[in-house]
């Protein structure tokens, strides 16, 4: 357990040390920014039904940032400590494997975390000059954050699986953004006209991931949702410390 | 002391991917042992290192850091060692006294030794002026420092360092290997280099390594003694060239001379003795009852160079 807190504080403090830190938090708040000023002009036009979180992510936003963001915190986790070769002397401690990937993991997803608190911000907004109390719901809210929580966690950890596969960070960030793009698509393939059929369609529009943040940001907690963003998190953070065990195979 | 042997290999293979990087390697280093690993870039140095830090399987054979299979019981082994990788990487923003930190509390340190070691490494490496700097613009010497600081902080019982003196200047080779002498006695330390006078310096006992075979295994003084026979002794003596030669086809005990003008009126002559002689003091009475100047007498020793060379050269003819 300290090894793992170790090694968890050093890889979240290796994004505030170097300015790629600053810029996805700086970058990531753009957007956000961006998202929130063209969803307040369509507030000021018209009246909704549907709560404030909700409005936010029908833009497409948060997708930009999800895909872009996460190959960019993810992309250095190994293939940068087995360029620099720092890899070598961190395995040859008495780490396990299992240590080094759950606290990689970690890190990454805190910082994620961290990087969407600009968001917070918006919502704050909101509930300060809205004109009706109940402008922002703290349950919605709550929902919503664990949207964004478990989405992260999947997006992170097969960024994380992409870049143990390489010594090279900007394969990693190729191979994890066009990885997540593809799952992306997987839900859109699952509407009328494409895929039809019982279980292929009830399988592929368990991916219809853009409906899901939505529902995340009703303030609806599906659980079959939750329990497949967390499969797949769990299967993919498993391929990693089978690729990094991969090393001590004969 | 522990009776078991620190480092134990056992017909050891390691072959990548068609090529043998290690062919049948056994060897024990005992506790408290300075050892040389010294060959050639791709000799197997640091795939044996690699194998014994285990931070790689071997493809046969066995490998055991006191007493513990480096396979088998890894973290056993990772605990008991501070290994040093070639070309020393760190991680350049960090500072010294923060990375340092960081590698001991991963050693499994509490934080009350960690505290206390790290003073005591930074002594020892002479760091403690440079323990606030951020490591990626620290010098060359200063980061090799922070390597054996980083290699020693746990007070392991094996010390395995790949190539440490590679790419410094004399002051800081000087330095690093007080530091390795330092840790003997107390430690069991493994070392590669290429550089032949390094191993010489530091270690009580060489290793030669070639193609992935260990071809030699000897204290620096036995090997020297392997090819002494053919050492030679150095005399500059101002005297007429063809006297001297007519005494040294004399002398009984010359084997083979040479003798070629040096500045002034000085010869030079090489001399080579036959096995177990040594011509000196027969030089110098020479000299003193013919009433010759003398200005330079020397046996010179072979470097590790000389029997490296010798060691290594039928396989490399055999390659052309």
């Amino acid at each position: 357990m300290r090894v793992y807190l170790t090694l968890t504080r050093r890889e979240l403090a290796t994004y505030f040390v170097s300015l790629t830190g600053y810029v996805t938090i700086a970058a990531v708040a753009l957007l956000c920014g961006l998202s929130f000023w063209v969803m307040l002009r369509t507030m000021g036009t018209m009246s909704f039904q549907v709560p404030v979180t909700e409005l936010f992510f029908q833009n497409p936003m948060f997708w930009f940032i999800l895909l872009i963001a996460n190959a960019v915190i993810t992309m250095r986790l190994y293939a940068q400590e087995k360029y620099s070769g720092t890899y070598e002397t961190l395995m040859t401690t008495p780490v396990s494997d299992l240590q080094v990937v759950a606290a990689k993991f970690t890190a990454a997803w805190l910082f994620y975390m961290i990087m969407w608190l600009p968001f917070l911000g918006c919502c704050y907004l909101i509930q300060n000059y809205a004109q009706q109390a109940g402008a922002l719901d703290p349950g919605v809210l709550i929902s919503t954050y664990l949207g964004i929580a478990l989405f992260g966690a999947f997006f992170i950890s097969f960024g994380a699986f992409a870049s143990s596969l390489t010594v090279n960070q900007m394969v990693a960030a190729m191979v994890s953004m066009l990885l997540g793009m593809a799952v992306f698509a997987l839900g859109y393939v699952a509407g009328p006209g494409f895929v039809s059929g019982p279980w292929r369609a009830q399988v592929l529009s368990r991916f219809s991931f853009f409906e899901q943040m939505r529902e995340f940001a009703h303030g609806v907690v599906d659980t079959r949702t939750v329990m497949v963003l967390l499969s797949l998190a769990f299967l993919f953070l498993f391929l990693t410390l089978r690729v990094v065990e991969s090393r001590r195979w004969k | 002391m522990d009776a078991t042997p620190m480092i134990e290999v056992h017909q050891l293979t390691k072959r990548y991917a068609g090529r043998t990087a290690l062919a049948d390697i056994s060897f024990s280093v005992a506790r408290g042992e300075i050892v040389g690993l010294l060959g050639d870039n791709g000799a197997g140095k640091s795939t044996t290192m690699r194998i014994l830090a285990g931070f790689m399987p071997a493809t046969s054979g066995t490998a055991r850091v006191a007493g513990h299979d480096v396979f088998y019981d890894s973290k056993e082994v990772r605990r008991r060692i501070g290994y040093m990788p070639e070309n020393n990487p760190l991680h350049n923003e960090m500072r010294v006294q923060e990375y340092l930190k960081f590698r001991a509390r991963l050693k499994g340190l509490s934080r009350a030794v960690t505290r206390e070691r790290l003073d005591a490494v930074l002594e020892l490496c002479s760091l403690t002026d440079v323990r606030k700097r951020i490591i990626g613009q620290l010098s060359k010497g200063y980061r090799q420092r922070v390597g054996l600081a980083d290699a020693i902080i746990h007070e392991p019982d094996l010390i395995i360092l790949d190539e440490p003196t590679i790419g410094l200047d004399p002051h800081q080779i000087r330095m690093v290997r007080q530091l390795i002498k330092n840790l003997a006695g107390s430690h069991t330390v493994l070392i590669s280099s290429h550089i032949l006078h390094e191993v010489e310096m530091t270690c009580s006992r060489v290793m030669i390594m070639l193609r992935g075979r260990i071809l030699a295994s000897d204290t620096p003084e036995n090997l020297h003694r392997l090819i002494a026979s053919k050492g030679q002794i150095i005399a500059e003596i101002a005297a007429p060239p063809e006297e001297l030669k007519l005494e040294w086809a004399r002398m009984g005990e010359v084997e083979h001379y040479e003798v070629a003008p040096a500045e002034g009126l000085f010869q030079r002559c090489a001399l080579t003795a036959r096995p177990g002689f040594d011509l000196r003091p027969q030089i110098f009475a020479l000299v003193q009852a013919r009433g010759w100047a003398l200005r330079e007498l020397t046996r010179s020793r072979h470097s590790l160079e000389d029997i490296y060379m010798q060691v290594t050269k039928p396989n490399e003819e055999e390659e052309f």
